[in-house]
């Protein structure tokens, strides 16, 4: 009987162990191709002109490697995003924690949840249809493809991220720090502003830091309406291209599989990968800071 | 309003309820002025409720609900005209545990006195935070080290800053909820010597579990027990001088606590 117990308690962690020991190997499976295909790209081209050059045209007759108009393509997007999630991220989150009653919370996050929910290739479509139309009746220059409108929606895509990852930072602040702070006579905003926010700082620092590392990463809202022109511009009404919808547009071209214009998805996404995962780092050590504060 | 009168607080009919649960029933006593009341009594018996009912902190609780008066030199606190945050400024609280906010021990002082409409120069500001340090007899621990984080020091010394953050504002009245039972023998003496000092420019009202330390820090003493088993409600069943309580009580019950024989 006991003896049955354990043999079923192992299989079961042997079975658990072995999921576990599938998603280790997908990860460094596709970390492997990814550096062997960045490997052979970096035989043909130079690291230094990749990482400094300013013309992206691999896909034309004359071939220039400078991937720069990509990332400032993805830097720029990102920053709007982030100008739109950062703000209104932190105070819905401020707004749920202090202030909403359970009842006007149990209605916002379910909300906020549907938000995150959508998937993001309606999110393409809404900016390519809907903000970029309203963007050109302001700005009559606006380019049919355009980071700005990009941004925003993507702003908007990632604010439930913001929201949530700082409402948890914000409700993990002790009961007894907002207590100390009314007892000294505290209004309600000196308490959410100077104590709560202050205290949580490296739980919302770590929000901010995710919800950058998913503007870089996402795809299908800059594929739809960022457009598809490598350019080092910082005007947002024109039309750029990220790093991901440059990958997304060789990869479902015709673009030969085995040539270097094909290859260099694999360097640019080595990249991107590199600095996602340099961002998830950082915003991991500043969850764990926050936990070893108040656990 | 007589600022100078014998009494500085004085609760009338009051009930205290979280949602439909009446934690705290009918509670009458006066309050003297610079005096140390301590509230004892079994635990659950709804001391912390008492105690937080008189600068208003139980309204953060939301299932918190509150009948009758408490009136603070002769207005009542519960007015609706009354701002709470004003009657916590005058009214300040030292918890069970130490609290300090994860600040500098400068700013852990600072802060209250600025969000109290502090807007004097940087030099007056050090001096109010010294003096405050000093009244809470910790100035010379952290003198040289005040921009170190509040939660870098021990035990004792947090709560002698929680101490310290709240006189400085210069409230009328401290509330202190068992402020050294997460305290060493010496640490919670310092606590005690430090309150017979304060005692001088303020009342202090102390909730605590230790009758010893009721016997030796407090004027007077209010003695709370259930009222009985059925509702569960706490009362204030006897209130006296502090020697009264515990040499001569007239409750039977408020003996058989003080002398150790309650089961
Ligand atoms: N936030 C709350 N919500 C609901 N009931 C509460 C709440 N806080 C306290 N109570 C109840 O009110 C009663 C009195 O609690 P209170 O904390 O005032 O007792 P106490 O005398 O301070 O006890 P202790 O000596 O253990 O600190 C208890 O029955 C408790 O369960
Ligand atoms: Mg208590």
């Amino acid at each position: 009987m006991t003896n049955r117990r354990i043999l079923e308690q192992k299989t079961v962690l042997v079975i658990i162990f072995l999921f576990a020991l599938v998603s280790v190997f997908t990860t460094f499976g596709i970390i492997g191709v990814l550096l062997q295909e960045t490997i052979l790209f970096f035989e043909q081209v130079s690291i230094v002109e990749f990482l400094t050059g300013t013309r992206w045209t691999p896909l034309f007759a004359s071939k220039k490697f400078g991937v720069l108009p990509l990332v400032n393509g993805t830097v720029l997007v990102a920053a709007g995003a982030m100008v739109v999630a950062l703000p209104l991220g932190l105070l819905a989150a401020i707004y749920m924690s202090e202030y909403a009653s359970t009842r006007a919370r149990s209605v916002l996050k379910p909300f906020l949840e549907i938000l995150a929910g959508i998937p993001t290739v309606v999110y393409g479509y809404f900016a390519l249809l809907f903000v970029t139309p309203i963007l050109k009746s302001i700005f009559p220059q606006t380019q049919a493809f355009n980071a700005l409108s990009a941004s925003i929606v993507m702003g908007f895509m990632i604010l439930p991220t913001v929201a949530s990852v700082s409402e948890d930072a914000l409700s993990a602040v002790p009961r007894s720090l907002r207590e100390a702070a009314y007892a000294l006579g505290a209004t309600k905003a000196e308490v959410a502003t100077q104590v709560v926010v202050p205290a949580a700082l490296s739980g919302i620092a770590a929000a901010f830091i995710l919800a950058i590392s998913r503007a870089i990463g996402e795809t299908m809202i800059v594929a739809i309406a960022a457009g598809q022109q490598p350019k080092m511009t910082l005007n947002p009404l024109e039309s750029i291209e990220t790093m991901t919808a440059y990958i997304v547009q060789v990869s479902l071209g015709d673009t030969p599989h085995q040539s270097i214009a094909y290859q260099t998805i694999f360097a640019v996404g080595m990249l991107l990968f590199l600095m996602t995962l340099v961002m998830n780092i950082i915003s991991y050590f500043f969850t764990k800071r926050f936990r070893e504060v108040y656990e | 309003m007589n600022e100078n009168s014998e009494y500085i607080l004085e609760t009338r009919n009051l009930n205290l309820y979280y949602g439909n649960f009446l934690a705290v029933a009918d509670v009458n006593i006066k309050i003297r002025r610079h005096q140390i009341t301590a509230i004892i009594g079994p635990s659950g018996c709804g001391k912390s409720t008492l105690l937080r009912a008189f600068n208003r902190m139980n309204e953060l609780v939301p299932t918190a609900r509150t009948e009758g008066e408490i009136l603070f030199n002769n207005e009542n606190i519960y007015d609706p005209s009354i701002d709470p945050v004003e009657v916590r400024r005058r009214i300040g609280m030292v918890f069970q545990k130490p609290n300090p906010f994860p600040k500098s021990i400068y700013e852990n002082i600072a802060w209250g006195l600025r969000i109290n409409g502090f807007r004097g120069s940087k030099s007056e500001l050090d001096d109010l935070v010294e003096k405050a340090l000093r009244d809470a007899a910790l100035w010379d621990e952290v003198k040289d080290k005040l921009d170190q984080s509040g939660l870098s020091l021990s035990g004792g010394q947090q709560q002698r800053l929680c101490i310290a953050r709240t006189i400085a504002v210069r409230p009328e009245v401290i509330l202190m909820d068992e402020p050294a039972s997460a305290l060493d023998p010496i640490a919670t003496l310092r606590i005690e010597e430090l309150m017979q000092e304060l005692k001088k420019n303020y009342t202090i009202i102390i909730v605590t579990h230790n009758m010893q330390q009721a016997a030796r820090v407090s004027d007077y003493t209010a003695m709370m027990m259930l009222r009985n088993h059925e509702d569960r409600s706490g009362t204030v069943i006897e209130f006296d001088r502090t020697e009264v309580i515990f040499t001569n009580p007239r409750d039977k019950r408020t003996q058989d606590y003080v002398t150790g024989r309650f089961g």
